[in-house]
């Protein structure tokens, strides 16, 4: 008779990512995202429009306060499409980092009772947000597109091009951190409560709603350690034609990106073996 | 046959008081404590005790092997902790085992609960799905399968309805179908067909056996004794963790009710983990016993038997309660129910303690293996049942063929099939 085509041990090797029976389930990935965006708007009256509507009013907000109450310099872009810019891309990444922090937690009643790659919930949740963030991109776009036709100093140009690398370092870095913190909370439930105000914490040390170029000079290396930083500047001045763009910059954030999520799927992949002895 | 699963030395520990979420700071407590030498604060304190606790671990399951074949049914069976759940975990891949390894060959679908990942949003037709790619089918597969699954339930015209919608029956009846249509190599079962109606369990034990004559093994943990002997081809008893009996389905599920010092004729229900009964009474004590009044569990075919149960009324009752013994053979059919009717309905009854004896007479039953259930119903004005405990006893007939080929058989020695053997009254008349 054939050979052994499954072995249960112990422990698994500490290296293996286990992505070829993540393929294997990509059908139950793509039911997890359609689940996910079917059911959040049920019985909703407005339905999708909230996608609109969250990063509309947050942009307005921003814009009363930061642009023209504290008056935080935007590089000389129209505020409001400064701050949509920083919004929608920001809310990309803070979206799939909370959802995927709570990962194990929240999915215990399942996790406990079959078994499928663990790596398929935050997968799922990074591309269910993924549309969230389609819609909201594209609104963005109609708003650069109206301030254009009204004659405003904005100059989209080929550095859009890199636009779907930066969605992918936002996605890896939301989802790194993310599987790492829901490892995590498996033994420190602390970390949920952390995650909450770490995530608005980490916006205002981001160059979200100002530009790198508003900061004095000492403080600047430090804020470009962060690797949204780079991220950030690029994408405003693919759109918006403000900010500063470094491919060195880009390549320190990639790296830093990579090693984040190995990291984390690793730890992700180690946890994921006896969590339910501790949840 | 070739061996699909095996299982070599498994074992799984969990620490005491870990079970449960811990911050940070208990964490740093724990190990403070530690590099002081002082015992660990985490630990919980008057934790039950499954005797199979050393120190602070608990052993769920302590260097267990056995093998399983293609095509058989596994019954697992023990008492509550005794890691029955815990190896259809580890073997469900749900967690990792502490030691020990186990080797599969081929595709494991595991059913530890129905409806796993159903969401009261999404329709019938979405948690078909979605359900079905949980369990580990694909797409293609289940959309193959939908129409069969959507007949299977028995809910064609809401298949479009959000389940939170459906009778707890539908739900039931659409996570059951979904689960059944599962085509895995092996199947491990824990306690789901303890839900639903009966007609619609039968429909699904006959799923369940269709789905081993296609040669798929399946595993399965019921404490339902007669669902074991009539599914299971093997049975295996766990004991505290370990491994205490393999054998046939009937031979494993006697070993199980002669352990624990619960013998399988007399059982103390005070000292269980729970007590068995509600608000209105409780189940105290039961025993079989021989027509001579020893306390036994193996009884002449030709003497009868007393099964008695003392049980406590804890308050005043507008009506008497009926006590009711139930009688199973070993595949789990019922041989016959018998109530008291030496009771007055019609009033009340008090606060106390009651033997209720029930005398089965000799020549009834068959040389066989009965499992008796113990209730306690009040029928009027609604029906409500106190307590209905299955396979509390379990006593033998004896039918001894040596000593006597007396007139119980008329010479006969072989085995005579049927799940009683009453002695009848005949006449028979030359007619010319």
């Amino acid at each position: 008779m054939s050979e052994w085509t499954q072995t249960i041990e112990p422990r698994g090797r500490l290296f293996d990512l286990k992505l070829g029976e993540l393929w294997h389930y990509r059908d139950l990935i793509a039911l997890f995202v359609r689940r996910d965006f079917v059911a959040q708007y049920k019985q909703t009256i407005l339905g999708p429009a909230w996608h609109l509507i969250q990063p509309l009013l947050t942009t307005l907000m921003f814009t009363v306060v930061f642009g023209y109450i504290a008056r935080i310099p935007t590089d000389g872009a129209p505020p409001f499409l400064f701050y949509m810019a920083g919004t929608v891309m920001w809310g990309y990444f803070s979206t799939v980092l909370t959802g995927t922090s709570g990962t194990f937690t929240s999915n215990a009643g399942i996790f406990g009772k079959v078994y499928f790659p663990r790596l398929a919930v935050p997968l799922a949740d990074l591309l269910s947000k993924l549309i969230a963030f389609g819609i909201q991109f594209l609104f963005f776009l109609c708003f650069v597109g109206f301030f254009m036709l009204r004659g405003s100093v904005v100059s989209p140009n080929a550095w859009v091009l890199l636009t779907p690398l930066l969605l992918v370092i936002m996605a890896a870095l939301g989802l790194g951190l993310g599987v790492m913190v829901s490892s995590l909370t498996t033994r420190y439930r602390d970390l949920t409560v952390v995650v909450g105000f770490g995530v608005q914490l980490l916006m205002y040390a981001t160059p979200v709603i100002y530009p790198v170029s508003a900061l004095p000079e000492p403080y600047r290396f430090w804020a470009l350690l962060n690797p949204i930083a780079p991220v950030m500047e690029i994408f405003r001045f693919a759109y918006l034609g403000v900010g500063a763009v470094s491919l060195g910059l880009l390549t320190y954030s990639v790296a830093v990106t990579s090693v984040i999520l190995f990291v984390g799927i690793v730890l992700f992949n180690r946890v994921e073996r006896t969590f339910m002895d501790t949840v | 046959m070739s061996v699909v699963i095996q299982v070599e030395n498994l074992s799984k520990y969990y620490r005491l008081g870990l079970i449960g979420g811990i911050t940070l700071r208990e964490d740093l407590n724990r190990w403070w404590a530690k590099a002081r030498g002082r015992p660990d604060p985490a630990l919980k304190i008057g934790m039950e005790d499954h005797g199979n606790r050393v120190g602070g671990e608990l052993w769920a399951l302590r260097d267990v092997s056995f093998e399983v074949h293609e095509g058989e049914i596994l019954g697992i069976i023990g008492r509550n902790g005794a890691g029955k759940s815990t190896l259809l975990k580890v073997l469900s891949r749900i967690t990792a085992p502490t030691t020990g390894h186990v080797k599969i060959k081929g595709r494991v679908g595991s059913l530890l609960e129905v409806g796993t990942g159903f969401h009261p949003e999404l329709t019938g037709r979405e948690n078909i799905y979605l359900n079905g790619a949980i369990l580990g089918m694909k797409k293609a597969e289940i959309v193959r399968k939908l129409d069969e699954i959507i007949d299977f339930a028995e809910i064609a015209q809401f298949i479009d309805t959000p389940v939170k919608r459906y009778s707890s029956g539908m739900y039931v009846r659409l996570a059951f179908a979904v689960a059944a249509h599962l085509e895995p190599e092996i199947l491990v079962i824990d306690e789901v067909l303890a839900v639903g109606d009966s007609a619609f369990q039968k429909k699904c034990l006959g799923k369940i056996q269709d789905v081993s004559s296609h040669g798929r093994t399946i595993l399965f943990v019921s404490h339902n004794m007669g669902m074991i002997t009539s599914l299971c081809s093997r049975g295996l008893l766990l004991d505290r963790g370990r491994l205490v009996s393999t054998g046939t389905a009937p031979e494993v599920v006697l070993s199980y009710f002669g352990r624990d010092g619960s013998a399988p004729y007399s059982a103390d229900f005070r000292r269980g983990p729970k007590p068995i009964g509600d608000h209105l009474a409780r189940l105290l004590e039961a025993h079989i016993e021989d027509a001579a009044g020893n306390t036994t569990g193996e009884v002449d075919i030709r003497q009868p038997f007393r099964v008695t149960m003392r049980y406590q009324l804890r308050q005043p009752t507008p009506v008497a309660p009926g006590p009711n013994f139930h009688f199973y053979d070993t595949r789990g059919e019922v041989a016959f129910i018998s109530g008291s009717t030496e009771y007055d309905r019609c009033t009340g009854a008090e606060p106390g303690t009651y033997v209720a004896c029930c005398e089965i007479p000799g020549q009834l039953l068959n040389s066989e293996t009965y499992f008796i259930g113990l209730a306690l119903t009040f029928v009027f004005p609604n029906v409500h049942v106190s307590f209905f405990e299955r396979d509390a006893l379990a006593v033998t007939v004896v039918d001894p063929i040596g000593e006597t080929l007396d007139n119980l058989r008329n010479g006969y020695s072989g085995s005579i099939p049927g799940i009683v053997r009453p002695r009848l009254d005949w006449t028979i008349q030359r007619q010319s």
